[in-house]
This record gives structure tokens, C-alpha cells and sequence, in this order.
């Protein structure tokens, strides 16, 4: 199918994921305070909310199917932006049951957090099809406002309303920074739209534009605030701890990848040859640098299970932008391989803590994990595979070491040698952490007097389950995700990608270089 | 940039300026200080004060304000759409301004009503939620 | 004229950050926020003189997001009041690493 971008209908036509996902929002926000709230409700509204995902991923997969395509236009209609969708609604999925047993358990019956989790998973959406700037910010304003009201939903919990407001206070900023990006770069381009500026740019020579430079320079700002790299990464650790876990969770996966969707677009489509020209790929490479060093190498303090996945998420985005970086068609594969293993493994993660803390949000520290595998011992499985997935272990850790693998061969593919050393190292780092989590459920004995943990509820059970049931198949075939994740990798290559002779093989291999 | 053309404006700032000064200056100059209890009280508008004017608002007055806030700005989305809509209900290009016969679209009126729609929802929800009731 | 506009909006932008990254109450850095978000306003402004209505959109689009950010602000920092009594953020750190 074409789609004619100019025309509102051709645009109507290629926006009917993100229509569902809004439509379903505002009819089950209507149905949501139209009955009394309840807990039954609020579980019936996180069904609908379910099904309303459920409903847009399978048009995603039609247009996938259908093999979309576009003309020029504020969209992409592309493969990349359809398995973006799919990852985001998968998290979408994932945070939707969660919520609905965290709300049960703690006693929450606005069903309305479902309804916002949709509203931010359509932002997210918009960012990954967004072509031109204007989509692009209200993709993140869409997603980020939504994503402020969840992390303060709970608001009996002072915890809950102090990170909500370091987030606002923090992303609000950030929101300035990339908007005042986006005005220099459309006045620099005198377009918003990424394939005018990507003409001028190469036309024009980015060293012959200094109002595009800062702007660049500024857009990167707002959004290594919102992925979360260092040293723009202060906001994650406490933001993540005090929100509600699920959301928490949400945010760890959805929100970053949402982000990571939006640059790499912007990164290879408005700034198209970025490796070729010096300063901004060595900014970009300082910052990938810093966060892997600085989320790993702070993780090892940590004493809370949630502040801990917070540093490893900082770490995982600079795993992550190393995948950027190499902006070649294997990067933005590798890059979409990972995407989809670090959602799986960071959601199933949260969902363990999710399952262990108690009401009121106790039971987060490490230590409370001591012993788990004599009381619990599928939970305790099902974490080590997360740990070891986040790590990067081979066959335990399933596809986490693929991922990291693929990102590593990219890397190495594009001649970056001290960029995978840092990779390596930093992981090496990592299972300081990653393991002593592991050592203290399977080798330390249970703490005296410790209640047994509660009865893990089903949604968070199954979610647990098929998390790490899906990471361990994929991690010993690996081959479907890789192929799709190389089939649906963003097309725009840079013009230097193609003299690269072994550009799109990624079959594990003995390196040439 | 003329300078001059800002002329009358400085003259008038001037002028502003030195008869406050002169105002101020002069009623010091020639007040003796002979305070009562009356004199030293706020006006407001001859009625006796109630209380410092420093009072804590009720938070009922804050959410009316927001919602103010939110359903009022989105009438700024009206304007840029209100001055395109001859070429919105037009299927075709519009010929000197006008559209050509037969060509009428509802294009724009739908679009606009689908706008309302979901501000309706939202309002909806602010209604059923209560949070229109004052007590 | 475009000059002296972007100039300004420069100006107004990192008096906004500047307030931002110095003041310790919630509400006044929430208005630096905002600032900075009409100094962007201003740019865009000042641009669509050159390019045309573009940039006249994208500042209604900023000021109805800024609108929406401001209700949703204004409720965390009423929600953190009702908890700590203040909304100074000195006071503010239950969350430490």
C-alpha cells in the first residue's frame, strides 16, 4: 500500500495505530470514571485498555505486512517505525498488567492509569513515525506529560510525589533545551521537516552552518535527558526508585526506547553522514563513553533493587547509543536487536521486584532477596535469567548476550575499537552487580525471622513467566529476531555505509578487523 | 531602526518620571508625620480591612484555574483554523479566493468537530469526576 | 529586526536556565521553565519571518504543550505540598542514593 502524505486522508490512513491507541484511550477514560471506582473496575478498565493494545498492534502488523510505504511527508511510513510499535505496545502490555496488581495490591482503584499509559504509548508512537519536528515534540510532550501524571498517581506515597516532581522539574527543563534545539535547526534549515533539513545539510556542509551546530548541540542535550546518559543522567536513580514500580518499569523500557526510536531517526535522517564530520559524533562518543563508565561503575553501590536497575539502565543506554553511533544499517539492526532484549529483560526484572515488595513498598533492598531461592525458587530462576540477560551471559542469559554481542560486532564493524573495548570493560564491571544480586538469592541464607513473600499475583506471574521463558528460547535461536530485526531496520543509510562490504551480515563471525 | 521615532515616547517616560519624583518629593518635603491607628491602615477602597491580604486560597480555586487554563488555550488552535477554512472545505485549490463550484468539502468542518469531540471528552470527564463541583 | 529577536530570546532562555539551575523553590523554577519555553516561542517567531507560517504553528503547539505542562505541574507540586508542608526543594529528599 502507498500512502499520499499530502493528501489528510493518505495521512488519516497512515496514522490508524495511533488513532486506535487515542480513540480506545478517551472511550475507556469515559468508561473508567463512569462507574463508581472499584477495584473490579479498575481491573476490567486495564482488560479494555489490554484489548485496546492488543487492537493496534495487530494494524501494525498489517501494515507491516501490507509492506506500507509513503511519499514525503511529517510521517514515516516505514518498517522501523512499525517494529518500534510493536516493541512499545509489548511494553504497553506488559505495564498495563502490572499496574493492574500493583494497584490491587496497594489498595489503588483510579482506573485511570491505564488510560494514561495508553496516552503515553501513543506519544511514543508519534515519535517513532515522526518525520518532522512538530510530530517529534508532541510525541515526547505526549508521552512525558503522561508519564509526570503516573509517576505521581500514588499519591498517598511522599515518595511517589517527590519523584514525580524531580521528574517534571527535570524533564520539563530538558524539554527546553530540546525545543530551543529544534527552533535553531528549523532556522538554520528554514524547514522542520527531516528530509529538507538532512537535504540542506548535506548540501550546504554542516561545518558551513553554526546555528545548526548549537542547535544539534542543544537537541542532544534534551534528549540525553531523556534517555537518560550521563552526565544528564542525575534525575534517573531517584525518579525510578520512588514511582510505582510499574511504572517505573514502563519508563525504564517504553519511555527510553521511545527516545532512542525518535534520535536515531533524527540522527540518520536530518543529520545524515553524521560519522563523516568531526565534533557532534565526538560528543556523541564522550557521551556513550560516560554513561556506560558512570552507570556501571555506580551501580556497584547500590543497595536498593530499584535504584540499582536504575543505574543499569543508564548503563544499558550507553550500550544502546554505541548502536546509534554506528550509523551504519548493522548499528540500527543491532540497535533494534537490543531494544527488544533489554525491554524484556528490564520489564521482567521490575516485575520480580514488583512480585517481592510488600505493601507500602517495602521489601526493595538486595538484602531482602537473600535466601529467595529456598522459599521461591521459580522467582529467583526467573531473576537470575534478567540479571544474566542484563549482563550479557551467554545461554543463561539468553538474548542479552546476543544483543550485546551484535552491538559489539557493529561497533568493531565500523573499526570503533576503543568504543567496544569500553563495552566490554564496562560490562565486565557490570557483573559486580548483576551476579552479587544472583549470589545473594541463590547462596545467602534466608534473614531470620523474614516473612514469606506473598502469593505472586497472576497478571505479574505470567508476565514474569513469558518474559523469561521468551529471552531464554530467543537467546538459543536467535536467528527470528534477528532477522527481523534486520528487516525492519531504518532504511536511510549513510552515504559511507555502502562501501562498507560486509554491511547488513550479521551472522556471528570472526572478525576481519 | 529610527531612533527618532521614539522621540515622543522618551518625552513621555520623562515627563512620567519626574512627576512622580515631584509628586513624592513635595508631599515629603511638606508632610508632618502625625499617625493614627486609621491612617496607617490599608486602604481598600474605604471599606475597614478584613485580615492580611496575604491569605492562604482555598485549592478549589486553583483546579477551577486549570481547567480554565486547559480548555481556554485550545481556542488559540481555532484561530489559524478559522482563517484557513475557505481552502479547508474546499476539495480543490481555491481560485482567486473563492472555490470553484461543486467542490465543496466538509474536510475542515469535520476536522474541527472532531477537535471538539475530544475536547468534549474531556470535559465530560471533568464533569463525571466532580471536579466541577464547588463543595 | 530578526537579529535583535534572536538575540533576546537568547537572552531570555538563559535567564530562564540560570533561574532554573540557582533557584531552590518549585514554583519559581517551574517559572524559569516556562521562560524558557516563550524565549523558544520568541525564536520560532522571529524565524517565521523568514520561512513562513511553520514556525507561527509550532508556537501555538508549544503554548497549548506548556498549558498542559503547567496543570500537570501545578497538581505534583500541590500533591508534594499536602505530603512536606513546603515546596522548597532543600526539603525534599527522602529519595538519596
Amino acid at each position: 500500500m502507498h500512502y499520499d502524505l499530502a493528501l489528510p486522508s493518505g495521512l488519516m490512513a497512515a496514522l490508524v495505530p495511533e488513532i486506535i491507541v487515542v480513540s480506545g484511550a478517551m472511550l475507556l477514560l469515559l468508561w473508567a470514571v463512569w462507574r463508581p471506582e472499584s477495584d473490579v473496575h479498575q481491573r476490567n478498565v486495564a482488560i479494555g485498555a489490554a484489548g485496546v493494545t492488543l487492537l493496534a498492534a495487530a494494524a501494525v502488523v498489517y501494515y507491516m505486512v501490507s509492506d506500507a510505504s509513503s511519499g514525503p511527508g511529517v510521517i514515516a511510513v516505514d518498517r522501523f517505525r512499525w517494529a518500534s510499535d510493536l516493541l512499545f505496545l509489548l511494553a504497553t502490555l506488559i505495564a498495563i498488567a502490572l499496574s493492574s496488581d500493583f494497584s490491587k495490591r496497594e489498595g489503588i482503584t483510579t482506573a485511570e492509569s491505564h488510560v494514561l499509559i495508553l496516552l503515553a504509548t501513543s506519544g511514543m508512537m508519534l515519535l517513532a513515525a515522526a518525520r518532522d519536528l512538530i510530530i517529534l515534540f508532541l510525541g515526547i510532550e505526549l508521552m512525558s506529560i503522561s508519564v509526570y501524571v503516573l509517576a505521581g498517581l500514588y499519591r498517598r506515597s511522599a515518595r511517589a510525589s517527590e519523584a514525580a516532581l524531580k521528574y517534571f522539574l527535570l524533564g520539563a527543563f530538558s524539554t527546553g533545551f530540546l525545543l530551543y534545539g529544534i527552533a535553531l535547526v528549523y532556522g538554520a534549515a528554514g524547514s522542520t521537516n527531516f528530509t529538507d533539513i538532512g537535504r540542506v545539510v548535506s548540501e550546504r556542509g554542516f561545518g558551513a552552518l553554526p546555528m545548526l551546530q548549537i542547535g544539534l548541540a542543544l537537541l542532544v542535550v534534551g534528549f540525553a535527558f531523556k534517555i537518560g546518559a550521563a552526565p544528564f543522567h542525575m534525575w534517573t536513580p531517584d525518579v525510578y526508585e520512588g514511582a510505582p514500580t510499574p511504572y517505573t518499569a514502563y519508563m525504564a523500557a517504553g519511555v527510553k526506547a521511545a527516545a532512542f526510536a525518535a534520535f536515531i531517526r533524527v540522527w540518520l535522517e536530518a543529520f545524515p553522514g553524521t560519522i563523516e564530520f568531526g565534533p557532534p559524533y565526538k560528543v556523541l562518543w564522550w557521551l556513550a563513553v560516560a554513561t556506560m563508565v558512570i552507570g556501571n561503575v555506580v551501580a556497584l553501590a547500590q543497595k536498593n533493587v530499584k535504584r540499582l536497575l536504575a543505574y543499569s539502565s543508564i548503563a544499558h543506554a550507553g550500550y544502546i547509543l554505541v548502536g546509534v553511533l554506528v550509523a551504519t544499517p548493522l548499528g540500527a539492526s543491532a540497535f533494534l536487536f537490543y531494544l527488544v532484549a533489554y525491554t524484556l529483560a528490564t520489564m521482567g526484572a521490575f516485575a520480580v521486584v514488583i512480585a517481592l515488595e510488600e505493601v507500602g513498598e517495602r521489601n526493595q533492598n538486595v538484602q531482602d532477596y537473600a535466601g529467595l531461592w529456598r522459599v521461591r525458587p521459580w522467582l529467583a530462576i526467573a531473576m537470575a535469567v534478567f540479571m544474566l540477560a542484563l549482563l550479557g551471559f551467554p545461554i543463561a542469559g539468553g538474548m542479552g548476550f546476543f544483543a550485546k554481542w551484535y552491538i559489539l560486532q557493529a561497533a568493531l564493524d565500523r573499526s570503533q575499537f576503543y568504543l567496544s573495548v569500553y563495552l566490554v570493560l564496562t560490562s565486565v564491571v557490570s557483573a559486580g552487580y548483576y551476579l552479587s544480586v544472583v549470589m545473594v538469592m541463590f547462596m545467602r541464607p534466608r534473614a531470620e525471622g523474614a516473612p514469606l513473600p506473598s502469593r505472586v499475583p497472576r497478571a505479574t506471574g505470567i508476565v514474569i513467566a513469558a518474559t523469561a521463558v521468551v529471552l531464554l528460547v530467543f537467546g538459543i535461536f536467535p536467528s527470528p529476531v534477528l532477522r527481523f530485526a534486520r528487516d525492519n531496520t531504518i532504511t536511510i543509510a549513510p552515504p559511507s555505509a555502502a562501501a562498507s562490504p560486509r554491511a547488513g551480515a550479521l551472522v556471528p563471525a570472526a572478525n576481519s578487523h | 531602526m529610527e531612533i527618532r521615532a521614539y522621540l515622543p515616547l522618551l518625552l513621555l517616560m520623562g515627563f512620567v518620571i519626574m512627576n512622580a519624583v515631584m509628586m513624592l518629593g513635595l508631599s515629603h518635603l511638606t508632610m508632618r508625620s502625625r499617625p493614627t491607628a486609621v491612617k496607617q491602615s490599608a486602604y481598600e477602597s474605604g471599606i475597614p480591612p478584613l485580615g492580611d491580604a496575604r491569605e492562604r486560597f482555598s485549592v478549589k480555586f486553583y483546579l477551577v484555574a486549570m481547567l480554565f487554563i486547559i480548555f481556554d488555550i485550545e481556542t488559540v488552535f481555532m484561530i489559524p483554523w478559522a482563517s484557513h477554512y475557505r481552502q479547508l472545505s474546499c476539495a480543490v485549490p481555491l481560485s482567486n479566493g473563492l472555490c470553484p463550484a461543486g467542490n465543496t468539502s466538509f474536510f475542515g468542518l469535520g476536522e474541527m468537530l472532531v477537535f471538539m469531540l475530544i475536547l468534549f471528552v474531556g470535559l465530560a470527564y471533568v464533569w463525571k469526576k466532580g471536579a466541577l463541583q464547588w463543595d | 529586526m530578526i537579529n535583535e529577536a534572536l538575540f533576546f530570546s537568547a537572552v531570555l532562555f538563559t535567564i530562564g536556565v540560570v533561574g532554573v539551575l540557582t533557584r531552590r523553590n518549585a514554583i519559581i523554577i517551574f517559572m524559569c521553565v516556562e521562560l524558557m519555553l516563550n524565549a523558544v516561542n520568541l525564536t520560532f517567531v522571529a524565524f517565521s519571518k523568514l520561512y513562513g507560517a511553520a514556525g507561527q504553528i509550532f508556537v501555538i503547539f508549544v503554548m497549548t504543550v506548556a498549558a498542559a505542562e503547567a496543570a500537570v505541574g501545578l497538581a505534583i507540586i500541590i500533591s508534594i505540598f499536602r505530603h512536606r508542608e513546603t515546596v522548597n526543594l532543600q526539603n525534599i529528599n527522602l529519595l538519596k542514593g
